[in-house]
């Protein structure tokens, strides 16, 4: 008997009172665009569980989808059975002798949250056992480490049967959070940081920052490519890119040289919150993590947030940069961001930069110059696109293909 | 002309040489150099490569391009020999394989390595059961081809993917070179860690090829260098070769299907026209066998001289191999399979492409049952 469908537990998002039908319409969502390849694929959603229906769709493709899908506590593929016993006993008894091998042990376990149901938790349990044990030569229970856990779930409109629940990505649907602007270098960081950001349901709009003829055309398609990847989990992503070539040469004439990767920092962070203010975003997230380098100081971080008072969120911040590259590998980011182009922030490096700069100084070097003309200028001259995943690769390239 | 020997090479197709004049004139930057050209250049070349892994079910990181099927059997086979040589020296092959791995095989054995040449029954197959009687604690490789190349044996890829997956410190390697897109395989499935492909073999160019390591299947390279293929792979990349491969790659696997079926049919029309002919007895077997090779021998005649007496009515056929064709020897894998010496040098290899037809398949009996029936007059 093959899975007819899938059954997905929501995660922390079951949680959540009133809001839950907004937190289901945006996971909905997240599936929905996740499993665009197979048409054929129906999802119905309600208060607490998924189905998605297979019509015949690849389920190991499916699966494998939905494993990246946050939002998702769990998952099971399943079958349904009509609600008398008998087709349940009929059904139960199929699904095990597909997947019984000799000398394994089962359990049944019963799931009834339609208390109307005929028999109560333990007479399913039993008379489901009852019957697999009659009628499967060999076959043993274990109620501690069973080989087959077969999860039966009674609700009104039909039993479910599955026997494998696989782990989901967690965490909460795409978009539940609001929006935030990610600040993307195309290091090694940042997209790491917009991942974890958008396992939290933060919706990102990525920035980066461009300065021809210092950082070159491959750097910029760096960074496409990495919110391609990003991409990947929503569908699309929106990704402005500052000319920024302007500022750092004003910087570099009106900033003293140990100052003057504070203050890049500082413009930075002020055009990146003019696009949010613009484009409705609620935060700033970046890939700092403490310490990493000179500017992600405690003390830097001090001196450059304080031209805003925008949440600036940080989510790798307490992490080890061990442990940055191996997300960043599983999210297959990290032979991207190896690609050994310069970007904003690689150029223009001061020989000794400022560890604790302090923000009077700042502030006093940067005073004898308006920057907020320029920064104004960047914002009006942002080249702003939509970055799709590569399902069918968007190439000039193509007809040589 | 009716080419029938498209296991010695295949005709590149129209559409393949056209991407490879274009890239090679418009796009000839170094991937390697930072400027635009370059920066074109590294863009085609990793486009190809996406599109070679996405055709083999694997990913692009997987995908190294080599020069061809020599190239990617040395290296996965030296590779994993000189990477692994403190956890074992010996390793497992078969003994029908192409020389490129036979030798590299006996280059290692020259080196301490010892080598277990599994015998084949008499259709040219190995049995899954030999390769795991074979497997000692030392095992540190194991080479098998997909498909013979002198008969179209098709080995038993799957089970032996399946003895391994109890073994999974033992490398599999696959050469794939005849069979790609004639024969299903599943490099993931069958738990497949190299795979050599050849562009030449299925209407790319010569000098292409493709090395598919699983990640985290470690090799040591044949060529010290400029790192390139992440270091697999030194040499200035051959960008409109990986381009041409990944085209005809894709024209190839999209014919698969109507193709294969069309080849079986073609073979089996030539299998029953050869078997009405006096003197000529099959040795491709009937079952585990590839739809474009049927492998004969012609009894009391050089197959040499029924080649060229073939080509004057413009067909073109192999004696065995192409590549040990020239030694004069008789086929290693007809001897392996038990044929007696006279009939093993007395062999003729036909191998198809999607593009043959029944049609010249009907020439070709016609021309054979004329041309051994000349030879025999000439010959007694």
């Amino acid at each position: 008997m093959n899975y007819d469908r899938i059954l997905i537990r929501y995660g922390e998002i079951s949680t959540k009172g009133r809001n839950r039908n907004k937190f289901v319409e945006k996971l909905r969502k997240s599936v929905k665009i996740a499993l665009a390849p197979f048409p054929k694929i129906k999802v119905e959603a309600s208060r607490d569980r998924m189905y998605v229906l297979l019509n015949g769709e690849n389920g190991i493709e499916i699966i494998e989808k939905l494993q990246t899908i946050f939002g998702i506590q769990s998952f099971s593929p399943a079958i349904k059975v009509a609600r008398d016993v008998e087709s349940l006993k009929q059904a139960a008894l199929q699904l095990i002798q597909n997947l019984y091998k000799e000398g394994q042990t089962f359990k049944v376990t019963t799931k009834r949250s339609d208390k109307t149901y005929e028999l109560d938790t333990d007479g399913v349990n039993q008379t489901i056992g009852a019957h697999l044990l009659k009628n499967v030569s060999g076959i043993k229970v274990d109620v501690k480490n069973p080989n087959i856990n077969l999860r039966v779930e009674i609700r009104k409109e039909a039993i479910y049967l599955s026997c494998e629940t696989i782990q989901g990505a967690g965490g909460l649907p795409i978009g539940s959070s609001g929006k935030a602007m990610l600040m993307l270098s195309g290091g090694i960081d940042s997209p790491v940081a917009g991942y974890m950001a958008m396992k939290r349901g933060v919706e990102i709009e990525a920035v980066h920052f461009f300065s021809p003829p210092f950082t070159s055309e491959r750097s910029k398609e760096k960074v496409i490519d990495l919110t391609k990847k990003l991409a990947e989990i929503y569908g699309s992503i929106t990704l402005h890119i500052v000319p920024f070539t302007a500022i750092q040469q004003a910087i570099r004439e009106q900033i003293p040289e140990n100052y003057s990767m504070t203050t890049t920092r500082r413009m930075m962070l002020r055009i990146t919150d003019e696009i949010r203010k613009n484009r409705e975003g609620l935060a700033i997230i970046t890939g700092e993590s403490l310490g990493q380098v000179a500017s992600q100081t405690i003390e830097s971080m001090y001196a450059i947030n304080e031209v805003t008072n925008t949440p600036v969120l940080r989510p790798l911040i307490t992490m080890d940069k061990t442990d940055i590259i191996k997300v960043a590998q599983d999210i297959d980011t990290l032979e991207i961001s190896n690609r050994p182009f310069e970007d904003c922030c690689t150029i223009f490096v001061p020989a000794s930069p400022k560890t604790k700069p302090k923000r009077e100084k700042v502030n006093h070097y940067e005073s004898f110059f308006d920057f907020e003309p320029m920064i104004q200028e960047a914002v009006q001259e942002i080249e702003t696109l939509v970055i799709k995943p590569d399902i069918e690769k968007q190439s000039e390239f193509n007809a040589l293909f | 002309m009716i080419y029938f020997d498209n296991s010695a090479t295949t005709k590149p197709y129209k559409e393949v040489l056209d991407s490879f004049m274009t890239v090679s004139s418009e796009y000839f930057g170094n991937p390697s150099s930072l400027h635009g050209l370059g920066g074109q250049a590294e863009k085609l070349l990793s486009q190809a490569r996406e599109q070679v892994a996405k055709l083999l079910e694997v990913k692009p990181s997987e995908i190294y391009f080599t020069s061809g099927g020599t190239e990617g059997n040395n290296l996965a086979i030296k590779g994993a020999a000189s990477v692994n040589r403190n956890r074992g020296r010996h390793l497992i092959t078969s003994s029908v394989e192409h020389p490129s791995v036979r030798a590299a095989m006996e280059q290692l054995e020259q080196e301490g390595f010892e080598i277990t040449y599994l015998p084949v029954d008499k259709t040219g197959r190995i049995s899954a059961a030999d390769v795991e009687k074979a497997i000692r604690k030392e095992t540190i490789l194991i080479s098998i081809m997909q498909v013979n190349n002198e008969v179209g044996t098709v080995q038993p890829i799957e089970e032996v993917g399946n003895i391994l997956k109890e073994y999974p410190a033992i490398l599999f390697h696959v050469d794939a070179i005849q069979g790609i897109g004639k024969v299903p395989l599943s490099l993931t499935e069958n738990r497949v860690d190299f795979c050599s492909i050849s562009g030449h073999k299925f209407h790319g160019l010569k000098g292409t090829g493709a090395l598919f390591i699983r990640e985290g299947a470690r090799l040591a390279p044949l060529f010290s260098g400029g790192s390139q293929e992440r270091k697999m792979r030194s040499g200035t990349e051959n960008v409109a070769g990986a381009v041409a491969l990944a085209k005809a790659l894709r024209i190839t696997m999209s014919k698969s299907n109507s193709g294969t079926a069309k080849m079986m049919k073609i073979q089996s029309m030539l299998r029953t026209g050869l078997n009405g002919i006096e003197g000529i007895k099959i040795n491709t077997p009937i079952e585990n066998a590839a739809p474009h090779i049927l492998n004969f021998s012609l009894k009391g005649m050089k197959s040499e001289v029924f080649i060229h007496a073939l080509e004057q009515r413009e067909i073109f056929v192999s004696t065995t191999s192409a590549c040990s064709s020239k030694k004069k020897t008789p086929s290693k894998t007809l001897l392996e399979m038990g044929v007696p010496e006279s009939s093993a040098e007395s062999a003729v290899r036909i191998s198809l492409s999607f593009d043959n037809t029944e049609a010249e398949a009907g020439t070709v009996i016609e021309a054979i049952e004329k041309t051994v029936n000349q030879l025999r007059k000439v010959m007694n």
